[in-house]
């Protein structure tokens, strides 16, 4: 074990800003990632759905 | 063999693709949360403290896995650009574009953590390196990429130019790769290559490692993901995508 308490685990040997701002960015930035690929795929649905609809009226 | 082969194709078309799509989202998705796991509770408990770095070393888990997934995925692109040119299908096309955007964020993590080593480190952020500077030419044919994918209204004549445009680009991938052994650069060399014994202690590779699996992982669920959206937006005229149970009013 590396850390004998959480404010040196959070520390990081004084690297604290370098280390989280790398780690908690990547996480950050794949959460976002995730965020716009849900409401990419509830936009398209959508635009099916208006197709669908068209269709239909067409038919 | 001749069965072999109209199976095989029968996954080109969007319409017998997204389901299957669909089904392999969650499994690599699984396999990315807990290979993750596994490869942060190596990086923070297990991996030893650096003895010239310190901790700041630690920044090496997710800096060397993003920067491999930037290349890796930028070949993958322009692979399934070059099928596209080739064979044009309409899935290729869709493929390419689906691991655009993914590539484009692993290549801004690998500038953003690769600057936040850099300070601690050599005392700078940014240095105009060749290791550094391919690395920012290859973010930007990440963002032309998808500008020019945007600015072309019909789909199909965005898939030739962004094709062109991918295979252009892909020189750039073997500089960034031996930029540190053509120029005299500050960025420190491969620590592991395929023929040599690495440079650094076990379980630092194993953790760096088990974090590029699972960025490896991550990166398909999300490139697979995004290709089920690009088939609903590009096909949403086809009667297949009407008669999906999600696409029930």
């Amino acid at each position: 074990m590396n850390w004998s308490s959480t404010e040196q685990f959070i520390a990081m040997g004084g690297y604290g800003f370098y280390v989280w701002g790398s780690f908690l960015a990547t996480a950050a930035c794949l959460a976002i990632e995730l965020l716009l690929l849900r409401a990419r795929r509830r936009h398209a649905l959508q635009q099916v759905r208006a197709e669908r609809v068209r269709h239909e009226a067409a038919a | 063999m001749s069965t072999g082969l109209i199976h095989w194709f029968r996954y080109a078309s969007p319409q017998s693709f997204y389901p299957l799509a669909g089904r392999m989202v969650p499994w690599f998705a699984w396999l990315a949360g807990l290979s993750a796991a596994a490869g942060l509770w190596i990086a923070f408990f297990v991996a030893p403290t650096d003895a010239q770095q310190g901790e700041s070393y630690r920044i090496i888990f997710v800096h060397v896995p993003a920067s491999w997934m930037s290349m890796f995925l930028y070949l993958v692109m322009a692979g399934w650009s070059g099928l596209g040119l080739v064979l044009n299908t309409r899935l290729s096309g869709m493929m390419a574009h689906a691991v655009a955007p993914t590539g484009a964020l692993f290549a801004f993590l690998s500038l953003w953590t690769g600057a936040l080593w850099g300070r601690p480190t050599w005392g700078a952020y940014w240095v105009w390196d060749a290791r550094l500077t391919s690395e920012l030419v290859l973010f930007f044919l990440y963002l032309g990429y998808m500008a020019l994918n945007a600015a072309i209204d019909d789909p199909r004549r965005a898939d030739r130019a962004t094709a062109v445009l991918a295979l252009v680009g892909v020189v750039n991938v073997p500089i960034i790769y031996f930029s540190v052994q053509w120029w005299n650069t500050l960025h420190q060399g491969a620590s592991v290559s395929l023929t040599r014994a690495p440079s650094m202690a076990a379980t630092m590779l194993a953790g760096m490692l088990v974090m590029a699996f699972a960025f490896w992982m991550y990166s398909i669920a999300a490139a697979l993901a995004r290709v089920r959206a690009i088939m609903l937006e590009r096909e949403a005229h086809m009667e297949w995508t009407h008669k999906l149970k999600e696409a029930e009013a």
